[in-house]
């Protein structure tokens, strides 16, 4: 009881007050492009960056390539980026997720997701070739720092209780199946997310003959969410977006 | 130290060297670390790396691919994942292993190939299966696994993995230097820094660069953060299966603060570019010092008060005594490591072998092999590496980001690193040809040699005891997949 007690003591107040407000510290998240020329001929971003996220004329970053490691600020002799703590980093499409000068990725509200899931949404994750690292942030989610739970969003354990189907991971051919059945289990209205650099666009492992990326294909998501891993508050912002919450 | 042996002389060089010290040579007995193999036309190149009172010996031989490859698993089991793998990789013969099942699926063929898995089965007349994954209740990696059962009581467990294969390996070899350290990341998240820092030191061996204590340094700070940030998630799910919900929330929440702790240093909350060969990826100063002070401060404070709790709840003790044993003997046999393996009796941590960083530590050894011993081992570690990080900022040491070039590695060498992450011994073996490229990388995560003793453990237990049995191991899918 007394152990119970000091336990309560030290606990305090542990959750994070306003989600969209918070800046995580040090975080490496969305970069900004500056205005300032590049030098002639440079091109040493785009040959350096491991993901080959980067485009020139103009200076662009894929973000749903980008694994943030952080290079390119350090490399480029001109400055021209800059990695911001903002968490605010997913698009809804492919294009929307390129960031260039005075460009900032987006989530616009979908009407109907809005209308069906803004009050109550239920989440089942699978991972298919994800790292851990991305199951650990999704998972962080619900713990009592970010406690998602206060937007009545849920993880849930079957797909038959599902609204949104949650990928992490490049998609391996060894999960296709496993993929495919929890999809098909799951009741409509429905859709998917993808969640990281591996999700999004296969990430480091895009062209792997391991994948096998064709349910992306057939059932497109709605929601690309940045990151390796994104942190939790990209998640959110991402989401609450998409249903608009706040 | 690289020793090449003839074929004929290979069976007999390896087993010497696991067996027990004799006389006259007064070696301690050596303990196999890895063992893989690869292709060179019509030749199997297999290598072996073995540790002998902390030295590490490189045993390596070539045999026609064609003869096929005696397994040496019936003499030392240790070597059972190693062969399968082997096996799976070099399509050559492994005759005589006891159980040549696919590892993880590598040959393609998909999830069909998968399906043809060759289950052991148990027939009896109240025998029964019970089947589970790939895809898990929670938000988790996939994994099947298969209980033969009579009634709750588990007979057998047989665990299939490879949903997870993302061709890690192959991609490593492919030649792109650009992308080697974002990839071994990659490996396993949860274990970004160990494997980070075991491919640093491994391209440091083949580029012969020396780097600097500071940067050593750098890595074992960002190591030891990993190491107690999942040793909490790992207290954290075991709370949460047995139902102790201040358990649960409140390991969760000091791990928020030690990753957060992490991100404060090198931009991420799992240390993703806090290592990069040759030199200090982060710089450690002044604020980076009083951030990681502060977090010391806290969870000196508060880890102790949950740990108290936790430990002295009667329903606790009740939960995970006596559960999911792995006997020492047992431990020893199967080749268990880490964490596993100290909660086992296994005197075993390669940090012990870094005096120069690890000054006094000692492996955290319990002998109860149960899920309590493996509960204790880690909170022991927490409380050890919070020590020596404390010790680190107290130290005053400090030092600048910056960046190095590796330049060209050795021709036909090998390089091997194996550092001590939160789960055990993380292995990195590469390989170069006579033109200095690279011609082999072979990874390893701990969890390839530890599934076995999940499988084991619950013999003879109940069924409903697996999940706690799994949390208490916390082994890496992806890790083992590649
Ligand atoms: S931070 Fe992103 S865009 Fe920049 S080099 Fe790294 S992966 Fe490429």
């Amino acid at each position: 009881m007394l152990r119970s007690l000091r336990v309560r003591l030290a606990q305090g107040r542990q959750f994070v007050p306003d989600l969209r407000t918070a800046r995580p510290a040090g975080f490496r998240g969305r970069p900004e492009i500056s205005a300032s020329p590049c030098a002639a001929g440079c091109t040493v971003c785009r040959e350096e960056c491991p993901t080959d996220a980067i485009r020139i004329d103009p200076v662009a970053i894929d973000l749903g390539r980008c694994t943030f490691c952080g290079l390119c600020e350090e490399i480029c002799p001109s400055g021209r980026f800059t990695f911001t703590p903002d968490p605010r980093l997913a698009a809804r499409t492919p294009e929307g997720l390129i960031v260039r000068e005075g460009v900032q990725p987006a989530v616009a509200r979908d009407p109907d997701l809005a209308r069906i899931f803004g009050r109550s949404l239920k989440l089942r994750q699978v991972s298919s070739g994800g790292c851990n690292a991305c199951e650990l942030e999704l998972n962080a989610l619900a713990n009592v720092n970010f406690d998602v739970q206060r937007y009545g969003i849920e993880w849930v354990a079957s797909p038959r209780h599902a609204d949104g189907l949650v990928l992490t991971g490049p998609l391996t051919a060894n999960m296709r199946d496993a993929v495919r059945l929890a999809w098909d289990a799951m009741p409509d209205p429905r859709f998917v997310v993808s969640v990281g650099a591996c999700a999004i666009s296969g990430g480091l492992y895009r062209g792997s003959p391991t994948l096998d990326r064709t349910f992306l294909g057939e059932a497109r998501p709605v929601l690309l969410v940045p990151g390796c891993p994104p942190h939790p508050l990209t998640f959110v912002h991402a989401i609450l977006d998409l249903l608009g919450v706040r | 130290m690289t020793t090449w042996v003839p074929a004929s002389a290979w069976r007999e060089a390896l087993t010497d060297r696991v067996a027990a010290a004799t006389p006259p040579s007064g070696h301690p007995a050596g303990r196999v670390v890895t063992l893989f193999g690869r292709r060179e036309g019509d030749e199997l190149v297999v290598t072996a790396v073995i540790e002998r009172g902390g030295v590490l010996e490189t045993l390596r031989t070539r045999m026609p691919a064609a003869d096929g490859y005696h397994s040496m698993t019936e003499e030392v089991p240790a070597l059972h994942a190693f062969e399968r793998e082997l096996h799976e990789q070099t399509g050559v013969a492994v005759r005589g292993h006891p159980w040549l099942k696919p590892l993880r699926f590598e040959g393609g063929g998909g999830q069909a190939a998968m399906r043809t898995y060759p289950w052991y089965t148990v027939e009896g007349r109240d025998v029964h299966e019970v089947a589970v994954g790939p895809i898990h209740a929670g938000v988790i990696e996939p994994g099947s696994f298969r209980f033969m059962c009579l009634g709750e009581r588990v007979l057998h467990l047989e665990i299939q993995l490879g949903y997870q294969h993302r061709g890690v390996e192959q991609l490593l070899r492919s030649g792109d230097s650009r992308r080697l350290t974002p990839l071994v990341e990659t490996i396993a998240g949860d274990s970004t820094v160990a494997n980070a820092w075991a491919h640093a030191l491994a391209i440091e061996q083949l580029a012969g660069v020396g780097v600097s204590r500071e940067t050593e340094l750098s890595r074992a700070v960002l190591l030891e953060l990993e190491r107690v940030g999942m040793h909490l998630a790992s207290l954290a799910g075991l709370a949460t299966d047995i139902g102790h919900l201040q358990g649960a929330s409140t390991y969760g929440r000091l791990r928020t603060t030690v990753i957060n702790t992490s991100m404060r240093l090198c931009g991420s909350r799992f240390g993703r570019s806090g290592v990069r060969p040759g030199a200090p990826a982060y710089a450690f100063g002044a604020d980076q010092r009083g951030a990681l002070q502060s977090a010391l401060e806290l969870l000196g404070r508060d880890v102790p008060v949950i740990d108290d709790r936790f430990l002295s709840d009667i329903s606790v003790q009740h939960r995970l005594g006596g559960i999911g044993v792995v006997s020492a003997a047992r431990a020893k046999e199967i080749g268990l490591i880490g964490v596993a393996g100290r909660a086992s009796g296994q005197d075993l941590d390669q940090r012990v072998h870094r005096a120069d960083l690890y000054p006094n530590l000692l492996p955290e050894v319990e002998p109860g092999g149960d899920c309590l011993a493996r509960t204790r081992v880690r909170m022991r570690e927490i409380h050890a590496s919070l020590g020596w990080l404390r010790a680190v900022v107290e130290s005053r040491a400090g030092w600048p980001r910056a960046r190095a070039s590796i330049g060209l590695l050795a021709p036909s060498s090998m390089g091997v690193a194996v550092v001590e992450g939160f789960r055990g011994e993380v292995v990195h073996c590469m390989e170069t040809d006579a033109s200095g490229a690279l011609v082999h990388y072979k990874v390893q995560d701990p969890s390839l040699q530890n599934w076995l003793g999940l499988a084991l453990c619950v013999r003879g237990g109940a069924i409903s005891d697996f999940p706690i049995c799994n949390k208490s191991f916390d082994l890496s899918y992806c890790g083992q997949d590649l």
